[in-house]
Parts: structure tokens; sequence; C-alpha cells
């Protein structure tokens, strides 16, 4: 199986939860399609969604909540 | 001087402004930094520097266990907290005092009692301030909130108790909207700021935002004049002005009379602000809020009376009795600042961090530039978007806007989008220039402006 990985469109921190008392947007092993918000950026105080850009089960994050990330780097690996 | 070394517990164009002050008075300045902004222009010109943590500001600025080790560290004997970040946290001017260094700012209980919306609006009409109409405090969720809503009015606001910076605020239009938002807006309260307590109050139309700037040494109190901030985005201040063109001089010394009696009233140390509507229709005030930190837009308020705000506030928190008189404060001209932030006013305001490839900074008669830029910076996502403030001071406003447009061409940026191109436009504007501005105009005339803002681009040929 191809394994492909989503990509911060910009440069920030990134979040798992689009609040701190909300539920994490998708776990490690959760099916996703394109168009999903798999989390947020923020850049300069304003908060940005990251959607995937193709379908597949996230088999591993690469960062962790409230990292600082750069653009392009990537956040998560999809199998399938 | 007793203080020796100041710490500086910000970052940006407001620290490289604090360290020109302490160095100005002989102080040793000692800059915190963040491992993002190792880089940054403050880190550079100040004397010591300081990393305190990760980018994350919840994890460095905002630490203040990490600050305070900091200061313990360097053995610094004072903390300026410039604006936003811990500037107005209480518990933070209490634990640098409780450490036995000298806070640039008024005492913890000053900041508590000011930065309750509703225990400053107590103390403003203690002091014979009008407030906007609305809840005499807090109000309790019920019938009896709906009960007073209808006899203030609609449209009206819903406020947090605890807000601040334009947040956690909702307009009802009519009391069924007003049941609907009234839980809403506790709930969204408590999650951003701990506290759902909301207040109300009614929403005056058309009113100019109007501010006036005070300096206090924990006994007598003077004020600086006034400062119009009616140019607003989503509540940001964009562009302000001192003096505020429209008042005549009775409203004008009123208004001042009445921020320097509220300030005394709480026995005010430092430099504090005083915001209040004005409606222009009836000529009234009303006042909105203090607030206890120096501002972002305090450079017009320098410009005109020729008092340097932040030298001044040090020396107070050295414990010096204030150096001003009433009567040897004066205006003199009219000075605009323009803030340069890093959002591309043609794609939404969308941030636009990035490094800085070409510069060319406004200069000659009359202009100011406060800045953290330098060419090559990379400009850090982490932080708010201000890249700097053009002020310029001329002989009254009419020249002040033809220096402001000069200033303007001057101004060049290669490898970052800013607000230039907004400004540029905003200084042709006849409306503008003709001074009738308020606090909704901005944004109504984005929706009908914006797609020509393109035209107002970078400047080829200076």
């Amino acid at each position: 199986m191809a394994s492909k990985q989503v990509l911060s469109p910009l440069p920030g921190v990134f979040y798992r939860k689009p609040a701190p008392d909300q539920p994490v947007y998708k776990e490690k092993g959760d099916t996703v399609a394109v168009g999903d918000v798999v989390g947020l950026v923020e850049v300069m105080k304003s908060f940005h969604e990251v959607k995937a850009d193709s379908a597949g089960t996230i088999s591993k994050f690469l960062v962790e909540n409230e990292d600082a990330i750069m653009a392009g780097q990537p956040l998560l690996e999809l199998d399938g | 001087m007793a203080i020796q070394r100041l710490l500086i517990a910000n970052r940006g164009e407001i620290a490289v402004r604090i360290i020109r002050a302490a160095r100005e008075l002989g102080l040793h300045s000692i800059q915190v930094h963040s491992q993002a902004d190792r880089d940054s222009l403050a880190v550079r010109l100040a004397d010591e520097a300081i990393d305190i943590g990760p980018p994350q500001a919840a994890k460095s600025y905002l630490k203040i266990e990490a600050i305070l080790d900091a200061a313990q560290r360097t053995r610094a004997d004072a903390v300026h907290p410039g604006y936003g970040f811990l500037a107005e946290n209480a518990d933070f001017a209490d634990a640098v005092e409780a450490a036995g260094l000298a806070f640039v700012g008024p005492t913890g209980a000053t900041i508590r009692l000011l930065g309750d919306k509703v225990s400053a609006r107590e103390a403003a009409a203690k002091a014979g301030l009008k407030t906007v109409p609305g809840s005499q405090g807090r109000i309790e969720p019920g019938e009896a909130a709906g009960a007073l809503a209808e006899e203030i009015g609609f449209p009206l606001l819903i406020k947090a108790a605890a807000g601040g910076g334009g947040r956690g605020i909702r307009i009802a239009h009519d009391l069924a909207e007003f049941e609907r938002f009234v839980p809403q807006a506790s709930a969204e309260a408590r999650a951003a700021f701990g506290d759902g307590g909301l207040y109300i109050e009614k929403l005056i139309a058309r009113a100019r935002h109007i501010e006036v700037q005070v300096l206090g040494d924990g006994e007598r109190v003077v004020h600086c004049f006034e400062r119009e901030c009616s140019l607003q985005r989503r509540r940001q201040k964009v562009w302000e002005e001192a003096p505020a063109a429209t008042l005549s001089d009775t409203t004008r010394q009123s208004l001042c009379e009445s921020a320097v009696a509220l300030a005394k009233s709480v026995n005010y140390r430092g430099a504090g602000t005083l915001e209040f509507l004005y409606d222009e229709a009836t000529g009234k005030s009303y006042f909105l809020e203090m607030n206890t930190r120096i501002q972002v837009e305090h450079p017009v308020t320098e410009m005109i009376t020729g008092i340097d705000l932040v030298r001044e506030m040090i020396r107070i928190a050295d414990g010096e009795p204030l150096r001003l008189r009433q009567e040897d404060i004066r205006v003199r001209g009219h000075a605009i600042e323009c803030r340069i932030n890093a959002e591309d006013p043609l794609n939404g305001f969308a941030p636009d961090p990035g490094q800085v490839e070409a510069l060319n900074m406004p200069g000659g008669p009359g202009v100011r530039f406060d800045t953290l830029l330098y060419p090559g910076y990379a400009i850090p996502p982490f932080y708010d978007s201000l890249l700097g403030k053009l002020i310029v001071h001329d002989q009254d406003r009419a020249s002040a806007l033809s220096r402001l447009r000069r200033a303007l061409r001057e101004f060049r940026i290669e490898g970052v989008k800013t607000t230039a191109p907004l400004h540029r436009a905003l200084a042709e504007d006849a409306a503008v220039r003709a001074g009738e501005v308020h606090t909704s105009f901005l944004e109504q005339w984005l929706e009908r402006e914006a797609p020509r803002l393109a035209q107002y681009g970078e400047v080829d040929h200076p």
C-alpha cells in the first residue's frame, strides 16, 4: 500500500482539536476523505483548517498537538 | 536612578521602543526571547538577551515563572511588560513586586480593579464619568435580564466581563436574539477567559473612538490629551491620530479632566489610557474601559506633546514624582499613525509571515517608523502581525496627511505582503481626508473599495 503525507500549507502552531476542551478531529486509525479537516494551524493569531488532499487511513501523526511547524512540513501519514 | 537593569518582558516593535528609552536613561537592557526570536531586532539591540523557551507564547512570553527566572538569572531590578502578553496580568505585576523588582506599570490591585469591566464601570461612575447605558454590573440570565435589555433598548452589545480586545462581543437586535445569544456568549466567555460573567450595553451607532492618555505617580495625575482611533477592522485599530480633530476645545477639556478624575480616584501609577465612545450626534462621551499599560498608538501623543511616555513610565516606576505639570503640557500640530501589518489586504487580510528581501524605510522631516524589521529578517509566524508603525507629525492635519502620503510612497518592502496599500488608499480617500469617520467606517469602506486596493500596491519609483 502506498503511503501519502498531509503537508501543512502554512507555518505556525499545529492543533489536533478545534478548541482545547473539544475532542481531536482525527485519531490514528481513522479513515479520512479528501477535504476532511485533520487539524488547525495558528499563524499570526489567526486559525486555518488543514484539509486532507487525499483519502486513506491515518497510520501515524508526525507532529504533536501544539507543535511549532514550518510551511510544507508533513503532519501525518495516510495508508491506502 | 535606583533602577539599573531593565528586563523587557515583550517582543517586537515595542521591545525595540523600550530598549531605546532604557538606553537614553542610562539603563542596561535585558531582552527575553523565545527560540523563534533569537534573531529579532530587539535581541540585536539590547545589551543582553536571555532565552525563555519555545516559540509558542504560552510556553515563553506568557509564562510568568520563566520570566521571573530570567529576571533573577540576569540580576534585573525592574520589568517592563510592554503591551499584550502579561502587561495587564495582575498576578504577574504582583509576582514581579514580590520578587523585589520594580514593575513598570500600576500595582496588581489597580490592574485587577480596572481589568474587570464591571468594577471599572463602577469606579468610573463613582468618579463622575458617564458610561454607555447598560447593566449595573453582571447580568443574571433569566427574565430579569430580558426586561433590562428591553429597558436599555436594542440593538445592544453582550460583552464578557473578563473580555478584552473586542473578543467575546455579540450584537442582539431584538429580545429573541438576546435570549438566544446570552447562554452562547456565557459559555464562550467561560471557555475563553475562565469566567462566564456577562454585561450588556446599548450600541451607539456611528460613534467615534476617542481615548485620553494619562500619566500618574500614585498621587498626582496629568493628561497628555487625546487620540482618535475610529478606523478599525474587526475591532482592531488600524490608523490613529492625535489630537481628535472633531472635538471642540470645551469638549476636549471636559473629557481630559474626567479621565484625570478617574485615574486620580484609583491613585493611578504609570501610563494609562481611558477609552471613550464619542457620539457626535449628541456630543456625549461614554467611558468604555481603562488600559493599564502603554498602548500601541502612544507615539502620536509623543509627537504632539513632545513627551517621551516610555521614559516617563520608567522614571515613575523608579519612584520619581511626576516631573510634568498639567499647564506645561501643550498640543503642537497633528500626528497620524498607520499600523503596517504582515497581512495581505488584497486577499482578505491573510497573514503573510515571510522573509524580508528588500526594505526601504520612510524618513525625512516629521517621520518616525517604529518597527521590528530589518533587511533579511525572517518574520516568525507565532505572534501578532504588527511589523511597524509609520508615524508622521506636521503643523496641522492637512499637512500631516500630505506628509503621510509622501512617507507611504517611500516605504517599500519585498518578500512580505503588508497593509501599506490599504493605508495609501485611505490617505487618498475623501471621507478620511475630511475626517468624517466612525468605528464601523472602515469595514463598510472595505466592502466597497477592497477590489480597488490593487492599484495602491508597491510603488516602483518612490
